[in-house]
């Protein structure tokens, strides 16, 4: 289905990801782990073309995506939903209007200036929404939301666009664990119920764990691992997050049983 | 019609559409009458507009371009000449480029003083703020070549009322700009120099100076290219430069056009060279900024 082929993206003489190899025949729920700057954003990046690559290719589903251009690369854009850190909603547009955005890629400039979205559609982003759990939330300003809300409102936007694959960009980076928990959880029920794609840049080992079917570890620019989540034993996390004797799962957590033990008081000083 | 209100928190699911749906119908309704408003006044207006014009609007369209293409045709008829009339003009070139130079510098300082004296939480008498900014108003609210006019009036023609002129307007537009970077300047240093026992213009200095320099000079440059235009223009009211020469050679008419392109060649030259020296500067400046 999706073929990652020696992958590569260079900064000038900083290689950020360094020949990535990844095959994925079934719709799978994937996480990507490593430290800050292992390259995982890079190569999420060049996935949904937002930065191209140096070298390599991608493949999905006998298509060439690297040699995409002008509305080709769009339209392949609007098949492969990105979500970030951030959100990156429009903060002075309403929640509805920013879930609308998913469509974009369908309509002329002009009919979106006016805002002349098809009832069909708006009423779509509104169950959308309310499958997330936030239609109350419908005519507010995007900047008027909670952190843990903004990120289900980029999801909606993601779905809007009705995608093969979402990618998403530490999507749980910047939120509490209670928001982080909804996210994932509604992450995981998007890959369970509508069978897409689900590739998710993660930073906590617990998460990706828990979550997702498949993991790959990513290390200054390389993967390290690909494996199920019962092949990522501790050994192999200190290989991935490059940390000596003293490293714990649980100084990667964001669960709240973890904070309270007093490992991770130790684990975090060490961080 | 409580069901339209937005505030209500409605439960069920088809009453948020409902009610959202109202919510957008109202908006490109006021949307559609803006866009209708806007047509129509741009519609009267240009009729308006166009009776009051002597001679008519669409009459005279196509004559737009028949002095250019006089201009242009004398012009490629004494090409020859051309090299000859660019040395020839070249020190009234250096003269405006000089004006520029000189007005923009002085304007400079006296936008700085203006900018400090007039910001809150920088200013060394705060209750004059609203003075210092006033005055930086009327600096830039009166035109360059009224002020020009008038100096001329009084001093005679000649290249120094021209640069009183510019450097009174670029004070008061510099102030402006720059008081709105020292706006967002962080006021942590200053309290540091203060607890030092540091005078006003040693907190200024070397407070907050060094925090907006780079915005400074890059607002300065691209004062320094608008006062390039401003003294070719002065030049036509008397105060001398490549605008005064431009202005004979067009008002005599015929005969002289070669000399006319000549000046619009260096002077569309000249604004292009600092356009682009400038705008590299700055660049520089400003990435420099971020790393």
């Amino acid at each position: 289905m999706l073929q990652i082929d020696t992958l590569t993206k260079r900064f000038g003489d900083k290689t950020a990801v360094d020949a990535a190899n990844i095959l994925v025949e079934k719709p799978t729920m994937i996480g990507i782990i490593g430290r800050s700057g292992a390259g995982k954003s890079t190569l999420l990046r060049m996935l949904n073309r937002l930065s191209d690559a140096t070298e390599g290719s991608i493949t999905f589903e006998g298509e060439d995506v690297t040699l995409m251009k002008g509305a080709a690369k769009r339209d392949w854009q609007s098949r492969c939903a990105m979500i970030f850190q951030q959100f990156n909603l429009v903060p002075r547009m309403d929640v509805v209007s920013n879930v609308l955005h998913g469509t974009l890629n369908k309509r002329s400039t002009l009919a979106t200036i006016f805002n002349l979205y098809p009832q069909a559609d708006i009423h779509k982003a509104i169950e959308i929404l309310d499958r997330l759990g936030i239609a109350e939330q419908a005519p507010k300003r995007a900047e008027a939301l909670s952190g843990g809300q903004q990120q289900r409102v980029a999801i909606a936007r993601a779905l809007m666009q009705d995608p093969k694959i979402i990618l998403a960009d530490e999507p749980i980076a910047s939120l509490d664990p209670m928001n982080a928990q909804v996210v994932m959880q509604s992450l995981r029920t998007i890959h369970e119920e509508d069978g897409r794609m689900v590739i998710a840049n993660l930073h906590t080992l617990d998460t990706a764990r828990r979550y997702c079917d498949r993991v790959i570890g990513m290390r200054d620019g390389r993967i390290v691992f690909d494996g199920t989540p019962a092949q990522l034993t501790t050994g192999v996390a200190r290989d991935i997050y490059g940390a000596g004797d003293d490293f714990s799962e649980a100084a990667t957590s964001t669960e709240i049983e973890t904070l309270d033990r007093p490992e991770v008081r130790e684990a975090e000083a060490w961080i | 019609m409580t069901d339209t209100t937005i505030g209500t928190a409605p439960h069920s699911l088809d009453s948020i559409q409902s009610s959202y749906m109202a919510q957008v119908q109202k908006r490109r309704l006021y949307g559609g009458l803006a866009l209708m408003i806007f047509v129509i006044l741009m519609v009267a207006g240009f009729n308006v507009a166009d009776q009051r014009n002597a001679g008519g609007f669409w009459d005279g369209l196509h004559r737009i371009f028949d002095y250019p293409a006089d201009v242009l045709s004398e012009a490629w008829e004494k090409r020859a000449d051309l090299p000859a009339l660019i040395v020839k003009y070249f020190p009234a070139l250096i003269e405006t480029i000089n004006i520029a130079a000189v007005s923009t510098l002085f304007g400079a300082f006296g936008g700085l003083f203006l900018s400090l004296l007039g910001t809150r939480g920088l200013a060394k008498w705060p209750r004059l703020i609203p003075v210092f900014r006033r005055i930086s108003d009327i600096m830039r609210a009166v035109p360059e070549i009224v002020i020009a006019l008038v100096l001329i009036f009084v001093m005679g023609g000649g290249p120094v009322p021209a640069m009183i002129a510019i450097a009174i307007h670029t004070a008061g537009a510099l102030g402006k700009m720059f008081s709105e970077v020292a706006e967002n300047a962080d006021l942590k240093p200053v309290e540091g120099l203060a607890s030092t026992g540091a005078t006003w213009s040693q907190r200024m200095l070397l407070g907050i100076l060094p925090q907006v320099a780079p915005n400074y000079i890059s607002y300065a440059l691209l004062r320094f290219e608008i006062n390039i235009r401003a003294s070719a223009i002065l030049g036509f009211v008397g105060a001398g430069g490549l605008g005064y020469e431009l202005r004979n050679a067009m008002a005599w008419g015929p005969g002289r056009f070669d000399e006319a392109g000549a000046i619009f060649v260096l002077l569309f030259g000249t604004i292009v060279f600092f356009d682009q020296l400038s705008s590299r500067f700055r660049n520089r400046l400003t990435e420099g900024q971020g790393q």
